[in-house]
């Protein structure tokens, strides 16, 4: 029977065009109508070392990276060895470079050898072509239409003829390669479907526009593996709308400058990595102190220390929740695809403006470098918040930046503003700002700053719940497992199991109303995460007092659906 | 600069927060000539910021009826970056002490300098910790002995007229608080000066580090014939002296940052999403 949800999964040196083969694949398959969720991992260095790429295509939304591999490309005989255990023991394709890989016989795999190096080193004489010799044939086997690929080729070579017509060869060469030396015996298609145009953008990518849809104007950030991209697509766009971009001496400048741009009135963002996040740790709490808004962008990697910056860990929530000294409201926010990034990124500047707090946005290395096929989010659904400024009668009465109210927020003036004078203190202070009597105002301000937390808590939405409405068996996950905690569920209930999975987006201050509702209708909670000590898992029991089954993964890689659906099973009929 | 119908006075810039300063301390002359600056300058009080890190002279913005900052120790140079580079129409003013601005914030210092942007930087020099009261700092001399340097420093002395100089601030003077008139017209001249401006004050301790009479004898206006705009007699005026030097080291005209990115402006466009989302299609 032919399929058009296909696992393709391509390894290499990396440097030899592993990650822009994937990316030209993935972009032309979500053209043509595809939906796309890719994976992709790379060493550290930046020659050599192993990389590879996964990208799941199919006709329906797909959720999660796939728990087999369908295609693998074997740019050499690593990836071969690396992969080939993950290679769909019944309808499996192995394409591999002869010269390089020579694969022990398996039955029920088709076999597609083609000599891409020599194709394009001796046929074209164009040694750096392999990768778009590659996607060629790709397209060849599986039927993706070639004008797509053309047109991507030719925009991004669109400045330089010489590259430009040396790809458009190399693309020709796979497409010929495939069309007249290879017999098709495989059951993939990846024929033009529904054309519906997605958008093909990675965590990072939507990170970048939903900041800026949310009014964004200021951004500083010191360069840190997995969240560089953030830094450079800002300095590309933000001078051209009058907003600025730095690339500060450190973590600890590029929040400072945050905050001196957020003081000063203007939207502004930093994104770094887990190493970063400590250093901002002690301007995480003059920002809670100051009551100065700003959004904090985590995209987690493994640690601790350097650890591992290509790889994935949900590492950072301890940090988020609880680093830095002393008590101040901050708020968590981590969200579950790209898709959600777009959107969570423009949620975390209107909490910040609102609430005058910083807000740390938990991304990771999967859901920052992965990307994702989505519809253009409806622009009609974007609501941006404004920070609250005093009123012309504040002014003219004796205008208190720290103002006791019963939400917590008080007025925040801008400077220029006449007659709004006030100094942000990082001490202890009184309504007017000022600092002389040092406990009697703390303990009036703890309590003020700390009701900002609860005046959202009351205004958090329910999470997205999946699975059996009836479900006895409650899943709880948080970031960027969402999909794959998704389609573990959905697997169990259509399996017959009940099984249901909540998944907050806000995790400080935790949406506790909806959260013990859900809890409470059911036998056992488990709790998946990317991480060895289960902090979420701990978190919620704090909160809750409950008993909960935890699912960890570590070592750098996502789950897959399979992995969450075969430990739910495992629990579900242990018990 | 927005220029009031009704002059301002130093009084204006004085807000209803008294000094907690101890008597004598040299951090008094710079305040209240900060105050004259800013009413030489008339400058509107809200469109002035005055940034400031950890110290005694970082308490320093809530003596001022303007807008301000106390930031984190060392830190007062980022967040001045970031109002700045922000809001080119403010006036910032970052203050603070030699331990704030050379020991803890030091790594941030070049930086700021290098890359020019529009604001006064005063370093309020007492060659001691007043604060945590009384460890030696980076600018102590060589033996002065402190409740951390029992025995004496052995570390050589941070020289920030020369840092600055090599960092690539645009205005570098010196000031001292016993010189309060002097004092006031640097601080005209540094706000003044489109650029990265240090003004490095020797601003005596009384407490614990008493170097008045000390300065009194040393002090010494820098040679009516340097050439300010002469970058090696500058940094050759701020090699270690006999006498200590006071007035305007260097001053050079380079684009101000804020101004290079400004630049940028004469291709503005407004934030378009639907355009943005498009290109990932």
């Amino acid at each position: 029977m032919p399929k058009s949800e296909i696992v393709i999964r391509l390894g290499g040196e990396g440097g030899e065009g592993v990650i822009s083969t994937g990316d030209i694949f993935t972009l032309a398959s979500a053209r043509t109508g595809y939906h796309v969720f890719t994976f992709r991992t790379y060493p550290a260095e930046i020659k050599g070392g192993h990389a590879w790429y996964q990208v799941r295509v199919g006709p329906r939304p797909v959720l999660s990276m796939g728990d087999q591999v369908d295609v693998l490309v074997a740019f050499n005989l690593e990836a071969y060895e690396k992969h080939k255990h993950l290679l769909n023991t019944e309808e499996g394709v192995l394409i591999y470079d002869p010269d390089e890989v020579t694969p022990e016989p398996r039955p029920r795999t088709v076999f597609y050898p083609i000599p891409f190096n020599r194709i394009a080193r001796q046929d074209l004489n164009f040694v750096r072509g392999k990768n778009v010799v590659v996607t060629g044939v790709l397209a060849g086997l599986f039927g993706l239409d070639p004008t797509s690929l053309t047109q991507f080729i030719t925009q991004r070579y669109k400045r330089r003829a010489e590259l430009l017509d040396q790809n458009l060869k190399a693309l020709e060469a796979g497409l010929n390669y495939a069309q007249k030396n290879l017999t098709k015996a495989d059951p993939y298609y990846l024929t033009p479907t529904e054309r519906v145009g997605r958008l093909v953008m990675s965590g990072n990518d939507a990170i970048v526009a939903g900041a800026l849809t949310a009014g964004c104007r200021f951004y500083a950030g010191y360069p840190i593996t997995p969240a560089s991209e953030i830094l450079e697509l800002m300095a590309q766009t933000l001078p051209r709308l009058g907003g600025t971009s730095l690339q500060a001496e450190d973590e600890i400048a590029a929040i400072g400058a945050v905050l001196g741009a957020s003081f000063a009135g203007v939207k502004a963002m930093t994104a770094t990595s887990g190493p970063g996040l400590s250093l901002m740790t002690e301007f995480m709490g003059w920002s809670g102190m100051a009551e100065v808004p700003c959004v904090i962008v985590d995209a987690q990697r493994a640690g601790p220390s350097t650890g591992m910056p290509t790889k994935l860990e949900q590492g950072d929530l301890n940090h988020a929740l609880f680093g830095g000294h002393g008590e101040f409201p901050r708020i968590v926010i981590a969200p579950g695809s790209v898709e959600d990034a777009f959107w969570q990124i423009i949620n975390a500047f209107n909490l910040a403006e609102k609430y005058q707090t910083p807000v740390i946005f938990l991304s990771d290395q999967s859901l920052s470098h992965r990307t994702e096929s989505l519809l253009k989010p409806d622009l009609s659904k974007v609501k941006v918040v404004d920070r609250i400024q005093p009123t012309a009668d504040d002014l003219a009465n004796g205008y208190e930046r720290f103002a006791i109210t019963e939400t917590g927020i008080s007025p925040m003036s801008i400077p220029g503003t006449p007659g709004g004078m006030y100094v942000a203190p990082g001490l202890e202070h009184d309504e007017k700002g000022h600092v002389d009597n040092p406990l009697a105002s703390h303990e009036k301000m703890v309590p003020k700053r700390f009701r900002k937390l609860e005046t959202l808590q009351k205004e958090l939405e329910a999470p997205p719940r999946y699975g059996a409405p009836d479900a006895r068996i409650g899943v709880i996950g948080w970031g960027s497992t969402e999909g794959a905690i998704r389609e573990a569920v959905e697997r169990c209930v259509a399996k017959g199991m009940k099984v249901a999975a909540l998944h907050p987006k806000v995790l400080n201050p935790l949406p506790e109303k909806h959260l013990e509702q859900f809890i409470s209708s059911m036998d056992m909670v488990i709790v998946p995460e990317i991480n060895y000590t289960g902090q979420f898992a701990r978190y919620l029991r704090s909160v809750f007092g409950i008993p909960v089954v935890r699912i960890n993964k570590w070592g750098g890689l996502p789950f897959t659906a399979g992995e969450i659906q075969r430990k739910i099973e495992e629990v579900v009929n242990g018990r | 600069m927005v220029v009031s119908a009704i002059p301002l006075t130093a009084k204006d810039y004085k807000s209803e927060v008294k000094p907690t300063w101890c008597p004598g301390c040299g951090d008094f002359a710079v305040l209240s000539a900060t105050y004259k600056a800013l009413a030489d300058l008339q400058l509107r009080p809200e469109k002035v910021v005055v940034v400031s890190g950890i110290g005694c002279s970082s308490r320093i913005p809530y003596f001022c009826n303007t807008y301000g900052t106390h930031t984190l120790h060392g830190r007062a140079l980022p967040v001045a970056t970031g109002i700045k580079m922000a809001r080119p129409d403010l006036t910032v003013v970052v203050m603070g002490g030699d331990g704030d601005l050379f020991s803890i914030g030091a790594g941030h210092f070049p930086h700021a300098a290098r890359r020019n942007l529009d604001i006064l930087t005063v370093c309020m020099d007492n060659q001691t910790y007043g604060l945590t009261k009384a460890q030696y700092s980076p600018t102590s001399f060589v033996g002065h002995k402190s409740k951390s340097s029992p025995y004496g420093t052995v570390e050589m002395p941070m020289n920030p007229v020369l840092m600055a100089l090599a960092s690539g601030a645009s205005w570098v003077a010196r000031g001292y608080s016993g010189r309060p008139k002097q004092l006031q017209e640097l601080i005209v001249e540094g706000i003044r000066h489109k650029g990265f401006a240090f003004l490095h004050v020797q601003s005596p301790c009384t407490e614990f580090h008493n170097t008045y009479n000390y300065y009194d004898a040393r002090v010494q206006d820098i040679p009516k014939d340097h050439d300010p705009t002469d970058y090696m007699a500058a940094i050759r005026l701020a090699m270690p002296q006999e006498k200590t030097l006071l007035g305007v080291f260097y001053r050079s005209e380079r684009p101000v940052y804020e101004e290079r990115l400004r630049a940028f402006e004469q291709i503005k466009v407004e934030f378009d999403p639907d355009e943005f989302l498009s290109r990932y299609g």
